[in-house]
């Protein structure tokens, strides 16, 4: 098979938008199902080699995911309605005191739009693999887990020193008095996921399903088919700080949300085909 | 025993506490307010531990460097740059600088223990420090370096004055040396510190460690031109010929160093105006909330004043010369803080565009961060007003300065050599070519 050339480079960084649809399709030709997400972000939505023809090849695509499973969480932000019973179902299971928070909902008004005036976005740490966080640690009080990916903290080595805090470019971390170290979202290891159960306490406790949490390698998971289908664009926050985020965003308009929902047919791009 | 504190005496030019109680009132009263301040800032800042600091500090969850950690690294700049301005003389052996060299290594000394007694109000668990940073080291953390060289560079300093006073000056100058490559490792890695947070646009890129640097030599000069015009306040006998003509030539490199650090800043606004990610900082230096900051006491006090007045004072008005660095001392204050807070008032969420973030973000130093820096800048100024008296004025003995067959001439002040059979006076006339 003849690869045919990307100029990483040449790519303008400006979201997904400028990325032209040949461009799409030759990233998919290479089967970078890994590579595209992990581009620092700016073509994330040509993950995807799933579906028909490359469904055998699956594993092998699965691989390239740095962590099994790879947890992941897709915002499908449109579906937000701010009712923040995420907020809520955060601070109770992990037991966040008032003066903190490991994950928020910011507001986005929009003027002079036709159809939607305000958007909400949830944020909360975004996992990276490149995680600025872990490498300012002067004592790796906090790490990367080498098994799920998820960015943890071990508090007893935390000297609260702060310089994570003014590391991490999505405002994820805070100091904690009660339990002298810094304190940030897990993905609920500690309080749910080490347990047994497989959804965090936010995604749980979403009742539109903005928020979508699950295992990046596993093709049945919706977070996979979130990632990987090729009708929606699919984006991070602050791309160009290359952090290499685990926490995608997406409209998510509820037709989509049926189409995946119910297992529909998507419009998959098939690479024998060009 | 008494027989080796009349050895240390002599030769460390120690004269004990007798020295301080043979002190003058005021200068008593002096210190007295000084050791008063630095024990309410300790009781302020232990008060503040046991509550908890995020009940009485003015940081938050994105402006989390205060006050605190930029009164820190002024403290470490001035330590910093009294070790690079020290060494042209005693380690590379520019020989009018010598006579300030035991000043300002107890002086680089004192200040680094000053932001010790500071950072140590910052970090929540200090003592957690002392273990992981050694069991736990992350290579890759700036932070860890930090401690680390700063670490190495208070050792090696304390050594380094140590045979200083022992007038060992082989060791002394091979401390001197390893000192100040570490103390300089140290220094621009402080920088990289701030430099290498990519979500802080203001501090991103390799300007900072660059930039510390220099400053750091700025602050360095300003603070030996300070202390030594100070000291000639308290005990005028410090001065001699030689000292005079150090402190004309630490006035010289000031006056230069001012001028390159007026240089940087000025394309640091240039470039900070035309960058998205800057912009907006930029701006509240030039026309915001940081403009009193930046205008009255960064580039007033911090630069432009000093550096007329310094031109002015031809290195010999020492009144003028305490007045200008006494000022500039001030300003680069200021300048520290200038670069601690402001990087950090734009939210990064800010530029999403959201209505949460939309402002730039406040700070004001409460109290306790206030007593807390007050802690180390008392604690430096008390070991200052004690080091003056029980050093007895840091002075060189004549022999430690002028090697041996050399004189020290009384035209120039420069260090003259005898040749065979010839006494000063024909050796001066030889030299200066006056006949
Ligand atoms: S505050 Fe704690 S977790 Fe954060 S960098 Fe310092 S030691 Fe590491
Ligand atoms: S979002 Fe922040 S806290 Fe989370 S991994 Fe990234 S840098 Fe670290």
């Amino acid at each position: 098979m003849k690869f045919p050339k990307i100029h990483f480079d040449d790519m303008k960084n400006e979201g997904t938008g400028s990325v032209t649809a040949h461009e799409r399709r030759k990233f998919l030709k290479l089967g970078l199902a890994v590579a595209g997400v992990y581009a620092g972000g700016k073509i994330l939505s040509l993950t995807s080699i799933v579906g028909t023809a490359h469904a055998s090849s699956g594993i092998s695509i699965v691989k390239k995911y740095p962590y099994n499973p790879h947890y992941s969480m897709v915002i499908r932000q449109s579906l937000c309605i701010d009712c923040e019973k995420c907020v809520d179902a955060c601070n109770e299971i992990n037991n966040v005191p008032e003066y903190g928070y490991r994950t928020r909902i910011l507001t986005k008004k929009y003027t002079g739009s036709l159809d939607k005036q305000v958007e909400f976005i949830p944020v909360l740490c975004n996992h990276c693999n490149n995680a600025p966080c872990v490498r300012a640690c002067p004592t790796k009080a906090t790490y990367k887990d080498p098994v799920t990916g998820i960015v943890r903290m071990e508090s007893k080595k935390c000297i609260g020193c702060k310089t994570c805090m003014l590391a991490c470019p999505y405002d994820a971390r805070y100091f904690s008095a009660e339990r002298r170290a810094i304190d940030k979202c897990d993905f609920c290891w500690d309080e749910r996921l080490s347990k047994g159960d497989t959804q965090t306490g936010c995604s749980a406790a979403c009742p539109t399903g903005a928020r979508t949490f699950g295992n990046l390698t596993d093709p049945d998971n919706i977070v996979y088919k979130l990632i990987h289908q090729l009708e929606e664009q699919i984006w991070v926050i602050r791309p160009a700080d290359d952090t290499k985020p685990n926490v995608f965003y997406m409209k998510g308009n509820m037709r989509s949300v049926d189409n995946i929902l119910n297992e529909q047919k998507f419009k998959y791009f098939d690479p024998n085909k060009s | 025993m008494t027989g080796r504190m009349v050895n240390i005496s002599k030769k460390w030019g120690f004269h004990g506490i007798e020295a301080l109680k043979n002190a003058s009132p005021l200068y008593k009263i002096t210190m007295g307010f000084f050791a008063l301040l630095a024990l309410a800032g300790a009781a302020v800042g232990v008060h503040g531990m046991i509550v908890g600091y995020h009940h009485v500090y003015g940081v938050s969850r994105q402006i989390s460097w205060g006050l605190l950690i930029s009164t820190y690294i002024f403290c470490v700049v001035t330590s910093t740059g009294l070790c690079i301005i020290s060494s042209i003389g005693h380690v590379f052996g520019g020989e009018a600088f010598m006579p300030i060299a035991k000043r300002a290594v107890f002086m680089s000394i004192v200040f680094m223990f000053g932001g010790f007694c500071i950072i140590f109000f910052d970090i929540e668990n200090p003592f957690r420090m002392a273990i992981w940073n050694v069991f736990s080291p992350n290579f890759v953390s700036n932070m860890w370096w930090m401690g680390t060289l700063y670490g190495m560079y208070l050792v090696f300093m304390m050594i380094e004055y140590y045979f200083l006073l022992e007038q060992n000056h082989t060791l002394s100058r091979l401390m001197g040396f390893f000192g100040l490559v570490v103390g300089i490792a140290a220094h621009s890695n402080l920088g990289a510190v701030f430099g290498m947070l990519h979500g802080r646009p203001f501090w991103y890129g390799p300007y900072l460690p660059i930039y510390f640097i220099f400053s750091a030599a700025m602050s360095g000069g300003c603070a030996i031109l300070f202390f030594t015009t100070l000291g000639w306040k308290i005990n005028p006998d410090i001065m001699n010929q030689r000292m005079e003509r150090a402190i004309k030539a630490v006035t010289q490199v000031t006056i230069f160093l001012i001028s390159v650090i007026i240089f940087f800043t000025i394309w640091k606004i240039i470039t900070g105006m035309v960058s998205e990610g800057k912009h907006l900082v930029i701006m509240s230096f030039l026309t915001g909330e940081y403009a009193t900051n930046f205008w009255l006491f960064e580039i007033f006090l911090g630069m432009v004043l000093p550096l007329l007045l310094l031109i002015r004072s031809r290195g010999n008005n020492f009144n003028l010369i305490m007045f200008a660095t006494g000022l500039m001392m001030v300003g680069i204050f200021f300048m520290r803080y200038d670069i601690v807070i402001p990087g950090q008032i734009e939210s990064v969420y800010h530029s999403l565009g959201v209505v949460e973030e939309a402002e730039l973000l406040t700070y004001t130093p409460s109290f306790h961060e206030i007593m807390a820096s007050l802690f180390g800048i008392a604690f430096v100024c008390l070991a200052y007003f004690s080091g003056e008296k029980i050093l007895n004025g840091h002075q060189l003995e004549k022999h430690e300065i002028v090697p041996e067959g050399g004189y020290i001439c009384l035209g120039c002040g420069g260090i003259h050599f005898m040749e065979e059979g010839e006494t000063e006076e024909d050796a001066m006339k030889r030299h200066h070519k006056i006949w």
